[in-house]
């Protein structure tokens, strides 16, 4: 499903954020991407939806080698993906309803379809009853809950979620990492970049480490 | 790009338009005083052209006799008319039907009542055949050698020069509209860049989630094609409030020459063409604005 082949990332400025990295993940695979911060752990969830490119070495997505990928041929790539953002990445100028509704608007699903797909994601992360609510209102727990919302709602093939659980309580925390254990079960492939060790207690996945932007035994 | 997406972002941009009323009404009103001006110019300079084109379209020469013409010598006239090769038609205006004429024209009853004698001359209005100018011409100075013709005049001189003056004019407010079209395409490309300023988490998200351009791009486009329709319906409401106006006047100072005048409002020919260039040219600015600012965006 994904697989890098010996791929680096210099950003401009010099700056080796990945050297040498090689590694696969199966379709269906859950897999933990863990190491301290700044160890490379975004930059590696980036270039596999294709926000960042690879400096050298290959990344290829399905058979897709990101590199020949055309620029028209981008957005149909980002849509197999579902992004729970470091950063939640949230509207705030709509409520949550209306953000959730996003990526089915852009994937062109119809009104309905897409209202009746926005409220069953709404409801797998139990926040049905805040659609109307907007963002700023919601606790950081609820927020990250309404971004892992959008990025499931339009069904993507692969999760990708960064630092999900980052400054949250561990009780909101577990909670969430229990709703990628479920789409797991479900089929979706789940990447999840974390310095968080519970939440690879919690998963018992397989673990990727990162030290210094290379994969660590 | 299916009517469903188009549906939504046009949806988009009306609530966008209506969220901030101060602002687009600004908008759309420099956009009307813009299209305005050019247009009621326009109108005004096409009323003037038919008129001119109207009394040019069949140049005639008028051949006046002397005071003491006797009806033989407007025998002798007639009859060379009659023979020349080139005379079309002619037609004898007789003084006393010139005065009569004249009486029911143009309100100046009172002053030709006080008159203790016909000031008129008997006359011959011709025309020739296919309206050849070098035809006029040589019919105007020979006529004006013939025995008891006092004075030969081609009456469409004047209006040939009018309507040069107006193409002249038509000229100048092509140019004029050109260069406020050119403002109105200014105006909408700073309305949009404000806009996707205002929107730019909302741009880059949507590109993050799979947006394509198109996707991001038909809001913008909406919002100027609309704002542009706008000003254009505005531009059509001005116009016509001030042809109104103009038309009032106009009737008050034709009563006091007997007359009648008055400008013809937009026809709905004109009023299409007034929205569709307005619309197109909203359009025209968001997306130049579109092009160079999501550009710019997804460049950094």
């Amino acid at each position: 499903m994904i697989s890098f082949n010996h791929v680096s990332k210099r950003y401009a400025g010099g700056l080796d954020a990945l050297s040498d990295v090689s590694l696969t993940i199966s379709a269906g695979e859950i897999v933990l991407i863990t190491g301290h911060s700044g160890a490379g752990k975004s930059t590696l969830l980036k270039l596999m939806a294709a926000i960042e490119v690879a400096t050298s070495g290959s990344v290829l997505i399905g058979n897709q080698n990101l590199a020949k990928l055309k620029a028209a041929a981008l957005p149909y790539l980002r849509r197999r993906f579902g992004i729970v953002f470091q950063d939640h990445k949230l509207l705030y100028d709509r409520n949550v309803f209306q953000n959730v509704l996003l990526p089915l608007q852009i994937a062109g699903f119809d009104g309905r379809d897409a209202a009746r797909r926005a409220r069953a994601a709404l409801d797998k992360v139990g926040l049905l009853g805040k659609e109307k609510a907007m963002p700023i209102t919601l606790s950081g727990g609820e927020q990250q809950r309404v971004c892992i919302a959008r990025a499931v709602a339009h069904r993507p093939a692969v999760l990708l979620a960064d630092e999900p659980t980052g400054n949250l309580d561990d009780a909101y925390a577990r909670n969430i990492v229990e709703l990628f254990r479920a789409f797991h079960q479900v089929g979706v492939t789940v990447v999840i970049a974390t310095h968080d060790h519970g939440v690879g207690e919690q998963l018992a996945a397989r673990t990727i480490n990162l030290a210094h932007g290379r994969v660590a035994a | 790009m299916s009517l469903r997406d188009h549906g939504r972002a046009l949806r988009d941009a009306a609530a966008r338009l209506a969220a901030s009323p101060m602002a687009s009404l600004l908008s759309v009103l420099v956009i009307a005083v813009a299209l305005s001006l050019p247009v009621g110019l326009y109108v005004g300079l096409s009323y003037l052209q038919s008129f001119s084109r109207q009394l040019s379209s069949d140049p005639q020469i008028s051949i006046f006799l002397a005071l003491d013409a006797s009806s033989r010598d407007a025998a002798g006239v007639e009859e060379r008319l009659r023979s020349d090769p080139d005379v079309n038609e002619y037609r004898f205006i007789g003084r006393e039907q010139a005065l009569s004429e004249l009486k029911r024209g143009a309100g100046m009853s009172d002053v030709l009542d006080n008159l203790k004698q016909n000031p008129l001359p008997d006359a011959f209005v011709a025309t020739v055949r296919a309206n050849r100018p070098e035809a006029l011409e040589r019919l105007r100075d020979e006529a004006s050698g013939w025995p008891k013709v006092a004075h030969v005049q081609l009456d469409s001189e004047w209006a040939r020069k009018l309507d040069a003056a107006l193409r002249f004019g038509r000229t100048a407010v092509a140019v004029l509209g050109a260069l406020l079209a050119a403002a109105l395409v200014a105006v909408t490309f700073n309305t949009i860049r404000l806009q996707i300023l205002t929107r730019r988490e909302e741009i880059e998200v949507s590109k993050l989630i799979g947006a394509t351009n198109p996707f991001v791009r038909r809001p913008f486009l909406w919002f100027g094609t609309l704002q542009g329709l706008a000003g254009g319906l505005a531009a059509w409401g001005v116009v016509a409030l001030a042809l109104r106006l103009l038309n009032r006047d106009l009737a008050r100072l034709a009563a006091l020459y007997s007359a009648s005048f008055h400008l013809p409002g937009l026809s709905l020919p004109d009023v299409a063409v007034l929205l569709g260039v307005a619309a197109l040219l909203g359009w025209l600015g968001a997306w130049l604005s579109v092009a160079r600012h999501l550009w710019q965006i997804g460049h950094e």
